[in-house]
């Protein structure tokens, strides 16, 4: 009886710390850099952001899913062009990135979209972007808003 | 008896060999080639579609004949390629200088539904003021994406709204009209440019 006591608290204790350890490994090794995106003209057409996502540590990280109050359905999408230059764009599902990598969201490839937003992108001002992983983390980013015609962070 | 087998395999044999022949001719040069992907846009003289610039005026292939030309395809609902093209431009517009004034630049919607001439004004009103607008019916712009041997196609996205994938490529022509290059997508200033003075030229 009481060694099954202690075989039951022993389980706990594994689980409890099964649960707790890994939750959040990964993800707090995420640095993000370079977040910028463009103005919007008013709020019905859709908005860009981009960043470089930076894994600096020993193990995958995968980014599942984006929120911010900007914007009602943000999301990861990625533009493609093919041989013949046809452009088309499409979610990009969950992204794993390997420890020591970064994924870079960058203009014709990769680019958190912002569906839906709430308010106009004005020049100037910034919003807070939140990257959700995986492991549970979360990574907030404030992404400053350039101009319409912008091509990069430093712009 | 022998000959004879030997006789009508032969017969055979060269049926067969004309055959594929044929086929191979008809399906390479014949009726039956396939309309090649990435053809050469048709001279702009040749062209024949009526639109809208985004202050209002009638224009056509014609109005970009007397001046060099650089065309594209692409819609103000776009997020990602659309500003990065028509921004790229500016780019390479700022970095030509003075060169630009003799350059037609034109911007044309494959989304006509959203991009009226108001929201063409608007948006290109961001950009270099040398690039123009052009919006119309859908089956004008259908006609001058066949010109261009150009594609676009709608795609409804989550949410009941839609994206439209399009050519992205930046065509070129010289003053009398020929087509004489692309700029890819995104390609950078160093090599752009000069393919834009040799249009030029």
């Amino acid at each position: 009886m009481k060694k099954w006591i202690y075989a039951n608290a022993l389980a706990t204790l594994l689980t409890v710390a099964g649960l707790s350890v890994p939750v959040m490994a990964g993800s707090e090794d995420v640095v993000l850099e370079d977040a910028w995106s463009r103005a919007s003209i008013g709020v019905n057409r859709p908005g860009a952001a981009y960043m470089t996502v930076r894994n600096t540590g020993d193990e995958a990280v995968t980014l599942t899913g984006l929120a911010t109050p900007l914007a009602m359905m943000p999301e990861i999408h990625e533009t493609t062009t093919n041989a013949e230059g046809v452009s088309s764009m499409a979610p990009a599902g969950e992204i794993t990135i390997a420890p020591r990598e970064s994924v870079a969201l960058e203009p014709g490839g990769l680019h958190a979209m912002l569906m839906r937003l709430q308010e106009p992108m004005r020049e100037g001002e910034s919003f807070p972007l939140t990257l959700m992983f995986s492991d549970g983390g979360e990574l907030t980013v404030e992404v400053p808003i350039l101009g319409i015609a912008a091509r990069g962070p430093e712009d | 008896m022998q000959r004879r087998r030997v006789l009508q395999y032969g017969t055979a044999g060269v049926g067969a060999l004309g055959l594929m022949v044929f086929v191979g001719w008809w399906r390479v040069d014949g009726p039956g080639t396939p309309q090649p992907t990435g053809q050469r846009p048709l001279p702009l003289s040749a062209m024949d579609f009526r639109l809208t610039d985004h202050e209002g005026r009638e224009v056509g292939p014609e109005t970009l004949i007397g001046s060099p030309a650089m065309v594209f395809f692409g819609f103000t609902y776009c997020p990602d390629v659309c500003p990065t093209t028509l921004a790229d431009i500016s780019g390479w517009l700022q970095a030509m200088g003075e060169d630009d004034g003799e350059l037609n630049v034109i911007f044309i919607t494959v989304d006509p539904e959203r991009d009226t001439v108001e929201a063409m004004a608007e948006y290109v009103g961001f950009f270099h003021p040398a690039i123009r607008g052009w919006t119309g019916p859908e089956e004008q712009i259908a006609r001058a994406a066949e010109g261009f041997r150009a594609t676009f196609e709608q795609v409804t996205t989550e949410g009941g709204d839609y994206t439209v994938n399009h050519t992205a490529s930046v065509f070129l022509f010289d003053a009398t009209g020929r087509f004489v290059s692309t700029v890819d997508y995104h390609e950078p200033r160093e090599t752009a440019v000069p393919k834009i003075r040799r249009a030029m030229e």
